[in-house]
């Protein structure tokens, strides 16, 4: 376990100037590019964490001429705001990163899919785009970056919603095979990579796959992005070494009376206090895309449950029973127990309904729902019926 | 072998093509997987998830349905994971959804009631959200009922809508709990790019989508002394009634159907294979007249090539979405409205009966038939032409309100005047039936002989594929048709509105130049038509073609043109095809109508 180590990678200034490292990255191949991104162990950074350099690899292997680049910038996941701050610091980084997959992959075409509440940074990141594809055509690199605005909803952060969202579609998932490096946007062989994943592939460029593997764990290497929130009396982002404990991370940044964290956001997992102490920050133990939610004892659980199954009841996409109408059913079902019209047995219904959520959803919306219902009501049972 | 895998499911080896699914595979092992949003017309969606099954291996269940089978794969369908999830959903569904059956007009007709009693053997499980949902009910169209509160969102009428008819009419609105079917802006079905095809009402697996049903009108009128009540059955619905009536698919019920209707009341008993027949005499001359004009006359004006016109559907598709070949159409009215025009004129005033007192009713195998009755231009006999379109399911509930044991009722036959028909009528009921009676009086028109097919069966028009050509040649014509020596007439068929998009595109862009093509609205013709019994699949439409045929070949005449009541009428009463009293009473316009 790693003690809570604040990094400065991603933000870090470059001691070169702008776009270097995305040019030298040119020279090289896509198999080593490939080989590069494998080594360094990089994992998503969205928070479903599939290895970057295996994705890329399974694109580049694609026979199909045409493939594409998608940048999710779609950060919607409750309590996460961190894309936000590399879209507005370092966008060069992000289309760098796109870029450097194209190379690796063969696409010619990258899309960044932005949520539609960062309208207001369109102007910025296109004035920067202009900058990139400048750089691109001195360089004879032919790739193109188009920004698509997504319009409010939270499915268009799960990959293959997104993917119909850019074709002009209602934002729907899709079945699963095809998986995106053979069939993604527009049915072609498609890289869907996090805006902090595509950052940290340029760094992995540039400082090389051992030195980003000296950060981090086994099963996490690196350093990630928190979204620090709720009750902590620095709330912000901070960049940290994967694998510290939840107990050094509220030492940190908890304000004294942490009662419960909430990592990776409403789809994440609730950690009491009592259990801090054994929970690792990571894949091997709770992963998260950023989000980390601190209550203190002023808080009711019930309510956080409660507001995160309304977010769920609606920002579920309807189209699969388990989760359109299991969410409202949670959702009344702890109401009921709270008001006493259901007996507190109920929660033990309502638990079997979350499993079903988590094994027959469609995607993974509907699929994690569980998570936070399930850790709330386990540890927290009491306030759900009293 | 390259092209299959092997897998195993519930610990049974089976091998099938790459590219089947874990359902199709299982369904060779005779393991039967519930579903519901998943129907063999339409593609894939994965969304009921009532089909979720357990794959070693993998963390959550799949879905069967939208599985592809893979090599080694390790299937369970008989888990308590799986048999509590499939519980789990079909409960959901049940509480979001108004399960007041005795109520619904589908009741014993359902899949989720069928669902329901298979796997639900409890109390409720969870808390009933049908009340507070606010559900609409959009009733003002003729043909179609849309009930929100019966709606499970499986999204078969959306996907029918739009894969299978190119209509796009239903589109899903919202989201997470207040995700529902809708129109766009959310206008009733009458006022959006309905066709009224029925196409959805056939795949809805509960009675969200149904017809609107005419049948307490049509006993009102049956049981009025005063009102004088003419019945005409449609080609299609002689050979799929009995299935709604407890007999199989594909079996030939004329007779039954020709007592059925007599039983119930009706003072006659008459047949839209009549005015079929009729159709081939008024359309195959208009076909001929265009083809002069064009080719001969160098009339432009005239457009070629001719559209048939006996489907409501593919009219008012056309109405909408390709409006600038309004001019195509053939003038010719459907079968049913020249019916509707000639037993309010020529049969009354045969029959000595006054037609204000006549009660005009169809049982047709669509929906789109009760629209198409109410269009104002449908009057031409100075009253509303057909009073009451009913459809071949709704008969089927008035027998059963009867109290008939359908099945051994003795063969009858139609009254007569206007109950006589051929077996080129009877094929109008099937996909490439109107081009093939067409062609068989059109052919021996211009040349004095019968067409050139073995049994006057014009096989190449036959079929289920979704668009299909053929070309005849016409030569040694007789010196009235000369102009016409050598041509070679090029017809096209296609049935379901998506093949008709894509023959519409063809001809726009110039890629297509056919003399003649027939559409059909549904799948398959009207066999396959939105007023037919559920549930339709390829291999149920299959077998009632295969009955229409059956029906067409044991028939005495089989050229329109030999019907002797057709001979009689023109003799009387019409005079000759396109002739005066035709253009009054069997001929009709269309109307530019809006793309959204």
């Amino acid at each position: 376990m790693k003690n809570v180590k604040r990094v400065d990678i991603i933000f870090g200034a470059y001691t070169q100037e702008k776009y270097k490292v995305f040019e030298q990255t040119l020279s090289k191949s896509s198999d080593q590019i490939i080989s590069e991104v494998i080594e360094s162990g990089l994992r998503g950074r969205g928070g479903a964490g599939f290895p970057t350099g295996l994705k890329w690899k399974y694109t580049a292997a694609e026979a199909d001429p045409v493939k594409y680049v998608v940048c999710n910038a779609d950060e919607g996941e409750p309590g996460t705001f961190k894309d936000r701050e590399i879209l507005t610091k370092v966008p060069r980084k992000v289309f760098s990163g796109m870029a450097i997959c194209g190379k690796a992959t063969g696409a010619k075409k990258g899309f960044l899919y932005l949520r539609g509440e960062y309208l207001y940074m369109l102007e910025n990141l296109n004035k920067e785009l202009d900058v990139f594809h400048e750089v691109a055509k001195k360089n004879n690199f032919d790739f193109t970056i188009e920004i698509v605005m997504g319009s409010g909803a939270y499915i268009c952060g799960e990959e293959s919603a997104l993917f119909e969202s850019i074709e002009g579609k209602r934002g729907e998932p899709r079945n699963k095979p095809p998986y995106p490096t053979v069939s993604g946007v527009f049915s072609k062989p498609t890289v869907i990579n996090n805006v902090e994943t595509f950052v940290n592939t340029l760094m992995i460029m540039r400082i090389g796959a051992k030195e980003f593997q000296k950060l981090g764990t086994t099963d996490s290497r690196g350093s990630k992005l928190f979204s620090v929130s709720g009750d902590t009396p620095i709330a912000g982002i901070y960049e940290l070494e994967l694998g510290m404990s939840l107990e050094d991370f509220v030492e940190e940044f908890g304000d004294g009376d942490t009662k419960a964290v909430q990592v990776g956001g409403a789809s994440g997992f609730c950690v009491p206090r009592k259990k801090f102490k054994d929970t690792i920050i990571g894949f091997e133990g709770v992963p998260t895309g950023g989000s980390m939610m601190l209550f203190n004892s002023s808080r009711s659980m019930y309510n956080v449950l409660k507001n995160y199954v309304e977010f769920f009841e609606e920002e579920s996409c309807g189209q699969c029973t388990p989760c359109r109408v299991g969410c409202q059913q949670l959702k009344k079902g702890i109401e009921a127990v709270k008001k006493g019209d259901k007996s507190a047995a109920y929660l033990n219904t309502l638990q079997k309904l979350a499993d079903t959520m988590k094994v027959a959803s469609k995607c993974g919306l509907g699929q994690s729902v569980a998570n936070s219902f399930y850790s709330i009501v386990d540890n927290f049972k009491e306030e759900m019926i009293y | 072998m390259a092209n299959t895998v092997n897998l195993k499911i519930d610990g049974i080896d089976v091998s099938v093509e790459a590219g089947k699914t874990v359902l199709d595979a299982a369904k060779e092992l005779n393991i039967h997987i519930p579903t519901l949003c998943y129907h063999e017309d339409l593609c894939v969606a994965g969304n009921c998830r009532v089909c979720v099954v357990e794959q070693e291996g993998a963390r959550n269940l799949v879905a069967s349905c939208a599985m592809p089978a893979q090599e080694g794969m390790v299937i369970n369908t008989n888990t308590l994971k799986v048999r509590n999830a499939r519980k789990h959903i079909v409960e959901l569904l049940l509480s979001e959804h108004n399960a007041d059956c005795t109520k619904c007009y589908k009741n014993k007709n359902c899949e989720l009631q069928d669902l329901a009693s298979d796997l639900v053997q409890t109390e409720q499980l969870y808390i009933d959200l049908v009340e507070e949902k606010e559900y609409t009910k959009d009733q003002q169209s003729p043909s179609i009922i849309k009930d929100d509160s019966r709606c499970i969102r499986c999204q078969r009428c959306v996907r029918t809508c739009n894969e299978l008819q190119h209509v796009s009419a239903l589109g899903v609105a919202y989201k997470g709990d207040h995700m529902k079917i809708s129109t766009f802006f959310e206008n009733p079905m009458y006022d959006v790019v309905c066709t009224n095809c029925g196409q959805c009402i056939n795949r809805c697996p509960t009675g969200a989508l149904i017809e609107k049903n005419y049948i307490d009108q049509v006993w009102d009128a049956i049981h009025d002394p005063e009102k004088h009540v003419i019945v005409q059955t449609a080609p299609a619905t002689r050979i799929a009634l009995g299935e709604d009536l407890g007999m199989e698919p594909g079996e030939i019920v004329t007779g039954k159907m020709a007592a059925s209707l007599r039983k119930l009341g009706f003072d006659s008993v008459l047949d839209t294979d009549f005015t079929a027949d009729l159709t081939i005499m008024e359309e195959g001359t208009e076909l001929l007249t265009r083809l002069k004009k064009a080719l001969v006359d160098g009339d432009t004006s005239v457009k070629v090539p001719m559209f048939t016109s006996c489907s409501p559907g593919w009219i008012k598709f056309i109405e909408h979405q390709y409006p600038e070949y309004l001019d195509n159409l053939s003038t010719c009215k459907s079968p049913q409205q020249m019916f509707g025009a000639l037993a309010k004129t020529y049969y009354a005033q045969k029959k000595n009966l006054d037609p204000s007192k006549i009660v005009s009713v169809s049982i047709m195998p669509c929906t789109a038939k009760k629209f198409e009755a109410a269009r104002p231009e449908m009057r031409d006999s100075g009253y509303q032409d057909v009073d009451l379109g009913i459809t071949t399911r709704e008969l089927a509930v008035m027998i059963k309100q009867a109290g008939m044991d359908f099945e051994t009722l003795p063969d009858e036959g139609f009254d007569s005047l206007m109950g006589e028909s051929t077996g080129a009528a009877v094929i109008f009921g099937a996909t490439g039936g109107v081009m093939e009676a067409a062609l068989r009086t059109a052919y021996e028109l211009v040349t004095g002989r019968e067409v050139p097919f073995e049994n006057l069966d014009i096989t190449p028009v036959r079929g289920m594929e979704g668009v299909r050509e053929a070309s005849i040649k016409l030569e040694g014509l007789l010196p009235d048709w000369s102009f016409l020596e050598g041509v070679e007439l090029k017809t096209a068929v296609a049935h379901g509105l998506t093949n008709a998009h894509q023959i519409m595109e063809a001809i726009k862009k110039g890629e297509a130049s056919y003399h003649f093509v027939e559409v059909m609205g549904c799948p398959g013709g009207c066999i396959g038509g939105g007023g037919q019994p559920i549930p339709t699949t390829p291999e149920i439409r299959k077998k009632r073609a295969e009955a229409i045929y059956r029906e067409d070949s044991g028939m005495k005449i089989r050229k329109s043109h030999e019907n002797p009541e057709i001979q009689q009428i023109y003799k009387e009463f019409l005079g000759e095809p396109l002739g005066h009293k035709s253009h009054e009473l069997l001929h009709t316009h269309y109307t530019k109508r809006k793309r959204h």
